[in-house]
């Protein structure tokens, strides 16, 4: 066959990419006045972000491959991570995990540097009950904003930097199964966030996360981000899922049985799978209302034959797997961190793997409790009731592990280990509160009150947060090939654990005692509570500046590298050389042992390496 | 999977952590007892719902209890207190715990649903249910002028929802228009729930009622006032702009002798607009929707 010597010429990077992408936008806004409707620019606005987001993607490289095998020209070779290992790789399209990991972890902590921004404008406002601080027209968009750039955050948070840094290294693999398809899932986050930022300059859009038509169709072109921003972030979670079902099923090192995976990776597994499900049928509704806005359809419009209630299943059939999608991670990490420094194998690591999938299977059955109020038959609502409460059996088996794990341990006391037993308190008050929120009478008094937001604060920001933070300090010595300081590091445990009890505990009372969600004015009675729980709430944002600080100064400061193995674990991740060797393994590893047999007499280490150097054994 | 045993090295752990759930539980159980839970007793939903409310806390308090123990009762007594780091002893789990946990929190869940659903069903809640799109109950009628019926019968309300305030239509009074809700204590009502643009909730808080407002739809939600008494109502959706300040706490349950007064004076004054509002219908449709206008 005959090669062609020709090649693209152009320089591929993000700078390309945003040189490209501006005219992009400007020629499908004028594309979409063309032929869209006259009395508005949605048509416009849409096509606009979608041909920005496409140019970028080529400008950054990712048009290559199929364009160079579409017409048979030299396949440009980025696909060996070996030759590509400057400081500039992480500023490139690179396909391999660790760099899309590390590229991930800063675009996600970037973003949750704005979304915390945006909580302490909200609170910032809340300080008064009169809306005298922030006004209706600036505290609406201000909520949506934090509340769908929280979800683009949460969504990736753990998947993203800590699943694909560490799934391949964890099954003894040299990569991901796609590699393209990874760097996609996060090529794809950077547009998705400023495209969702640029809503500010339509004025914002006025509808929460939840979007729900009327209303969202009722809203200025700042609706538009919304839904190209989530459209893009759906192609992250599907890419990612894809991606990760296939490198767990299809890229295990030998030995690597099912029975021997980090739990960890079950947690992946099942998350990948509620990802790869839900998240088109977000993609679909989001059509349907880009639809509704642009082609003057009415999927969700009465007054033309449609239905909001359409939207509002299809939203929460999505939605509600979606929050398992934050959680089923951070479940992971919890039980994959607490054998390794409790120094007891997971004590019922079947069992938690059932729970695991407990818990994915559960979440399928269970989106109606969302619309209890909303004027539903009445006979679903039993059934809705009944499975939001079963979920509470396998959220209960992960306790039990994890307590289990911890009975009669010799638990080291150090910082990731703070935060696992952190999260632990914080999930069981989420919990708890879940099934006063799953009860249909109790549910009638808090249903968009205070309280379910502070419930859903205390399962993400407490749960799912709480779990960021025991992996960042228990990986990043892998990723970074820097300790993070544990002095600072319990600082930062008590400031963030107190703060945001502080911060979110009142809340259940605030919305108890009649504050609705999402309102800048609200009762001068509750204006004490509120005050408190501002004041926590600038002091949670300082234990954030605090790990921030402690991040940046352990990264680019401290100059003495991390051991290889500074936790003593058995598990195959921490067995290769900091930093990472660009393949991996130096030749496939073979797993002969469990990842938690500690004090297993006569236990074998995990996996025979090869003879690799720089392996410090762990049991 | 052998037979239930406990293990000598289990048992000062168990024995002790068994005696301190069973008092820090009792202690929590009375504290919570003594709270008076929202949204109180103005009517007999919202008092089935503070009492929901209340088992639901007492219930979660021993589970509370527990797992907390539990988590610093790790964090003190299974503290490694040697320099050198020791491997724990090598426990891979245990079946008839495992079962007994599952089965417990089974238990404990189908009870809670069993509670709820019975709740759902019993005589006063079982109609605080929306019927989308339903018509009008029978005594309800849209010609009724000033046909009041007697103390007892139920009341049809209608309650419209738009940006950005509820309106209210009495339709056993030839659907006289209000801006605020007065309700007779100890009758009745049959709120009917819709709304002219977009999606709102009526949630009148000391009522213990929460119903969307659908455009198109006719949600409908039933309360049984029971005390007189000034409420709140409020929107609990999120509907644009001026969504905060769609509450006012102009509301009143009041006797049923100050309701015909009240509602007399009503009709009087609606009498001069009535012609140019639409006549009462279980849901108004909505005019077509101006986009980003």
């Amino acid at each position: 066959m005959v090669v062609s010597e020709r090649r693209l010429s152009i320089p591929n990077n993000p700078i390309t990419g945003i040189v490209l992408a501006i005219p992009a936008y400007f020629f499908g806004v004028w594309l979409g006045t063309l032929f869209g409707n006259t009395d508005d620019q949605n048509t416009g606005v849409i096509l606009g972000y979608l041909f920005a987001t496409v140019a970028f993607l080529a400008g950054v490289g990712f048009l290559n491959y199929p364009l160079e095998r579409l017409f048979g020209w030299r396949v440009t070779p980025i696909t060996d991570p070996a030759e590509n290992r400057g400081i500039g790789r992480y500023f490139r399209l690179s396909l391999d995990h660790k760099v899309i990991g590390l590229q991930y972890l800063v675009t996600i902590l970037l973003m949750l540097l704005l979304g915390g921004i945006g909580a302490m404008l909200i609170r910032t406002s809340l300080l008064v009950p009169d809306a005298s601080i922030t006004p209706p027209g600036n505290y609406i968009p201000l909520i949506g904003l934090h509340s769908v750039m929280m979800i683009f955050i949460t969504s990736a948070v753990i998947v993203g930097p800590f699943g694909n840094y560490l799934v391949p290294l964890m099954i003894g693999a040299r990569r991901m199964a796609f590699p393209r398809l990874e760097a996609l899932s996060f090529w794809v986050v950077p547009p998705a966030a400023v495209i969702l930022a640029a809503a500010t300059f339509w004025g914002g859009f006025p509808t929460g996360w939840t979007g729900y038509p009327p209303l969202s169709e009722q809203a200025l072109q700042g609706m538009d981000s919304y839904i190209v921003g989530f459209a893009l972030i759906a192609v992250a979670l599907v890419t990612s899922a894809v991606n990760m079902l296939a490198t767990i099923i299809g890229l295990r090192a030998p030995g690597m049985t099912w029975t021997r995976l980090p739990i960890f990776v079950w947690g992946i597994f099942t998350t990948s799978i509620l990802g790869l499900l839900a998240a088109p049928v977000l993609a679909a509704a989001l059509i349907m209302l880009a639809m509704d806005r642009s082609l003057n359809t009415s999927f969700f419009l009465a007054s033309n034959g449609g239905s909001n209630y359409l939207w509002e299943n299809l939203f929460w059939f999505f939605g509600h797997p979606e929050v398992y999608i934050f959680i089923l991670p951070a479940f992971g990490i919890i039980m994959e961190i607490v054998p390794h420094f409790a120094r007891k194998p997971l004590w019922g690591y079947r069992t938690g793997v059932v729970g695991l999938f407990g818990v994915a299977l559960l979440s399928w059955f269970v989106w109606q409790h969302h619309l209890f109020v909303s004027g539903i038959a009445p006979v679903l609502r039993p059934f809705y009731m009944l499975s939001t409460e079963l979920i509470s059996i396998p959220t209960g088996i992960i306790f039990l592990v994890t307590l289990g794990t911890l009975w009669r341990a010799r638990v080291w006391f150090t910082v990731p280990m703070l935060f696992c037993l952190g999260f632990l308190f914080n999930f069981l008050i989420g919990g708890i509160s879940g099934v006063y929120l799953s009860d249909v009478p109790t549910d009638v008094t808090l249903h968009g009150s205070y309280f379910s937001m502070a419930h859903f604060h205390y399962t993400i920001m407490g749960g799912e947060i709480f779990a960021l933070m025991a992996a960042a300090y228990y990986w990043l010595p892998k990723m970074t090939g820097k300790m993070l300081s544990p002095t600072i590091g319990r600082v930062h445990f008590w400031t963030m654990f107190i703060a945001f009890n502080s911060t979110f505990f009142p809340l259940f009372i605030v919305g108890l005692l009649n504050m609705p969600r999402r309102v800048s004015s609200y009762d001068p009675a509750l204006v004490g509570l509120n005050r408190w729980v501002t004041v926590s709430a600038y002091v949670l944002f300082g234990s954030m500046v605090l790990f921030a600080g402690n991040l940046i100064y352990s990264w680019f400061f401290v100059s003495r590298p991390a051991l290889a193995n500074p936790w003593h674990a058995r598990s195959l991740e921490w067995q290769v050389p900091t930093p990472v060797p660009a393949r991996n393994f130096e030749r496939v590893p073979v797993i002969v042992a469990g990842p938690y047999d500690y004090g297993i007499p006569n236990s074998r280490p995990v996996a025979d390496l090869g003879g690799m150097v720089g392996v410090t054994g762990g049991g | 999977m052998g037979a239930f045993r406990i293990e000598e090295a289990d048992r000062p752990h168990m024995l002790r952590l068994l005696i301190i759930w069973v008092i820090l539980s009792f202690v929590g159980i009375v504290a919570v007892l003594q709270i008076n839970y929202p949204p109180y007793d103005q009517t007999i939903q919202g008092q089935d719902q503070a009492s929901t409310l209340k088992l639901l806390t007492v219930l979660a308090t021993p589970v509370f209890v527990g797992v907390v123990m539990m988590i610093l009762y790790s964090a003190v007594y299974f503290r490694r207190t040697t320099a050198e780091l020791v491997d724990g002893p090598p426990m891979l789990g245990n079946t008839p715990v495992q079962i007994a946990w599952v089965a417990i929190s089974a238990i404990l869940v189908l009870f809670l649903a069993v509670v709820g659903i019975a709740t759902l069903s019993s005589e006063n809640v079982a109609q605080a249910v929306g019927h989308p799109g339903r018509a009008i109950g029978q005594s309800g009628g849209q010609t009724g002028s000033g046909t009041a019926g007697g103390s007892g019968a139920e009341l049809h309300i209608q309650v419209i929802a738009q940006q950005w305030y509820f309106t209210y239509r009495y339709a056993d009074y030839g659907g006289v228009e209000t801006t605020h809700l007065n309700l007779p204590v100890d009758r009745p009502v049959e709120l009917h729930v819709t709304s002219l643009d977009i999606i709102h909730s009526f949630w009148a808080y000391q009522l213990g009622v929460k119903a969307d407002a659908n455009p198109g739809v006719d949600n409908i939600f039933h309360v049984t006032p029971q005390k007189t008494g000034g409420f709140q109502v409020r929107c609990a959706e999120l509907c644009g702009l001026w969504h905060g300040h769609m509450a006012d706490s102009s509301g009143q349950v009041v006797s049923q002798s100050d309701f015909d007064t009240w509602i007399a004076q009503q009709q009087t004054d609606f009498e001069t607009i009535a012609k140019a509002v639409p006549s009462y219908a279980p849901y108004y449709f909505p005019l077509p929707l101006t986009k980003g206008s």
